[in-house]
């Protein structure tokens, strides 16, 4: 008897039998609808943010002072970024495409009635390409902007619509702490969601900043300091060697020996995202793993009905044997009949599962993100948790003895 | 055609055991009908499931159109009971929720036939037992004596060498087991099929050539029918189970 006979069979059992067999595969629905969904949860956060942090540029490295990161260890010296310490880095490292220091404080910013607390940043022209921001109208800041001081601004799109409402900001004043500032340039939108919002951002010209807004608290020990300074290396490959490089000149610059603990973070993009892909998919896995005990426990229910069915059968399953079954017949019957459940219930609880990721989506709390391996993994483990929990239940049908079974009340 | 010699079925019960045959010598020709009778216990039922391999003696030999078949393996003794037993049962056993035609087909399932050649075959023996108007009812459309018929069907389609019913009329009223007994006949006269069937009732018993009487698992008589009852006969007035 042939593997299509034994199916044709096996789905004339289950069918005859709908809402037991439908609440059998509950169980495996639950469990998979469970994986999939929970992965898709877990998977489309892990893209979401390291799509956030990818946006702020690749193969970008971060320099900071130590007071703002609580790097230092004990006896470290609270060590300011010196503007200094960025025209020294600019002059001797290599493999550097581009390099962006940056001043960032706390302002009042007000167009017409709108008025607000942002962030101002003053920078210098490359730090458009090293953050890989993209201009969508008028231009960025340049450096005769620089030179001369001017009182221009640069808007995020999110910031230029909280303070215009959907205006033009375009050749429009706003101040800055009471300052005029024309606006002759916006950002186009960098759509990150996650931890901070990359379109709120409001830039001036760093010597502006200096010279017009910033005042004494961008000073220490009488000389300009930074938030913090970025450089953009040449590749991947690069990044490491640049982050020597850097660590070495600022040893140098403030008096350090190579023993001595280093006051300020250098750091790349490039680790924080392998360390936050590194949690997140321990995270998803733990999820998965938790998800996959329900699937267990589904495939447990599933045995325990085909346990009952078996006994409630032994009749049937004794005039089988009595017309001829031989025992891998009735074997392959039974287990074909838990495989087939699982199966189907795998397929509808993928659906679930997906429909229900859908859903998380829409509600716009996070992208879900349902992956092929995922979907092929939980076909996969529904089959083999079918097949592992149908074994005992379809031998103990195969080892009947006709006779006794035929008797059975 | 059928030959048990000196058959012994010993039963392990708990911790006791049990004669449940004990030395049966037993020939049945091609084409014989015959009855076999006994009080409960006397391993009639014993004897039925040896015959249609359902079993395997302890001791002694069964020969089955002169080849042994006490020795046969679980999967070998399957393939004799699809193609060579017909087994008719008190409770029918019928498979529910399954048409009469489907019902039919499943010795054939078993033995490899598929399509077609099924489908005629199975149609073929609903017709002999005059059920071809019902072969896509289940069973529990049909009556008792129908839902018979069907088991019977099922135990002809595959042509067996011999047909064994095992109180084929105990869950039926008297005047649907005398048509059942009838059909029997009709297998036996026009179709020469070997018919075998355990009763506790004698009137049934002498609807057949050849009467075998067991108790405590050995044939004490074996004698031929002098004159077979057809089925119609009227009932004679006082009980006759044994």
């Amino acid at each position: 008897m042939n593997i299509l006979e034994s199916i044709r069979i096996s789905f004339r059992a289950l069918l005859a039998n709908k809402l037991r067999s439908g609440l059998t595969m509950l169980g495996i629905i639950i469990g998979v609808a469970a994986v999939v969904a929970l992965m898709a949860i877990g998977r489309g956060a892990t893209r979401s943010v390291t799509s956030t942090v990818e946006g702020l540029g690749s193969n970008l490295i971060s320099v900071s002072s130590a007071r703002n990161v609580r790097q230092a260890g004990v006896g470290a010296q609270p060590t300011p970024l010196y503007y200094s310490d960025y025209q020294a880095i600019a002059k001797d490292t290599s493999n550097v495409i581009g390099i962006a220091p940056v001043y960032q404080t706390s302002a009042q910013v007000m167009y017409g009635a709108n008025q607000s607390q942002f962030t101002i940043t003053g920078v210098t022209p490359e730090f458009a390409s090293i953050n890989a921001y993209t201009i969508a109208q008028g231009r960025f800041i340049n450096n005769s902007d620089n030179s001369a001081e001017s009182r221009v601004v640069i808007l995020g799109s999110q910031a230029a619509t909280d303070l215009f409402s959907g205006l033009n900001p375009m050749g429009r004043d706003i101040t800055i702490n009471g300052i005029n500032f024309t606006v002759i340039g916006v950002l186009a939108s960098k759509g990150s969601t996650g931890f901070f919002s990359q379109d709120e951002v409001i830039l001036i010209p760093l010597e502006t900043g200096y010279s017009r807004l910033f005042g004494g608290r961008a000073l220490e020990n009488s000389k300009r300091i930074l938030s913090s300074i970025s450089l953009s290396a040449t590749n991947p490959n690069a990044v490491s060697s640049v982050i020597s490089q850097v660590e070495y000149i600022l040893r140098r610059n403030h008096g350090l020996t190579l023993h001595d603990t280093l006051p300020f973070s250098v750091s790349s993009q490039n680790q924080f995202l392998s360390t936050l892909n590194a949690i997140s998919t321990t995270l998803t896995t733990f999820l998965a793993a938790i998800a996959g005990i329900s699937l267990f426990v589904g495939g447990i229910g599933i045995m325990n009905i085909m346990l009952v069915s078996v006994r409630e059968r032994t009749r049937e399953i004794g005039l089988r044997k009595a017309v001829g079954a031989r025992r891998s017949a009735i074997l392959m019957q039974f287990l074909v009949e838990t495989v087939t459940m699982s199966l189907f219930g795998g397929v509808i609880g993928i659906l679930l599962g997906a429909g229900i990721a859908g859903i998380v989506t829409l509600t716009g709390l996070i992208t879900t993100y349902v992956s092929l391996d995922v979907i092929l993994y939980s076909f996969f483990f529904a089959a083999l948790v079918g097949l592992f929990f149908g074994i005992y239940p379809a031998y103990q049908a195969a080892s009947l003895r006709p006779i006794e079974a035929l008797r059975y009340e | 055609m059928i030959e048990l010699e000196n058959v012994t079925k010993m039963y392990r019960m708990g911790q006791s055991k049990v004669l449940a045959l004990d030395g049966i010598n037993l020939h049945i020709q091609a084409g014989e009908m015959a009855a076999i009778m006994g009080p409960s216990g006397s391993g009639k039922s014993t004897l039925m499931a040896i015959l249609g391999c359902l079993d395997v003696p302890t001791q002694g030999v069964y020969r089955l159109e002169g080849k042994p078949v006490e020795k046969l393996n679980d999967n070998q003794l399957a393939q004799v009971r699809s193609r060579k037993v017909g087994f008719v049962f008190q409770q029918f056993n019928l498979l529910p929720r399954t048409s009469a035609l489907e019902n039919v087909m499943l010795p054939l399932l078993y033995d490899g036939v598929h399509g077609k050649a099924r489908t005629e075959k199975a149609k073929a023996a609903l017709e002999i037992v005059g059920l071809a108007d019902r072969i896509h009812h289940r069973p529990n459309q049909l009556s008792g004596g129908e839902q018979q018929r069907v088991a019977i069907a099922r135990a002809l389609v595959n042509d067996p060498t011999i047909l064994l019913a095992d109180e084929p009329t105990g869950n039926l009223d008297t005047k649907t087991g005398e048509e059942i007994i009838g059909l029997f006949q009709k297998l036996h006269e026009e179709h020469g099929q070997t018919v075998v069937y355990v009763t506790h009732d004698a009137f049934i018993a002498r609807h057949t050539q050849r009467i075998i009487r067991l108790v405590d698992g050995k044939i004490i008589s074996d004698v031929p029918v002098a004159h077979p009852l057809s089925a119609g006969t009227p009932r004679p007035e006082e009980a006759v189970a044994e």
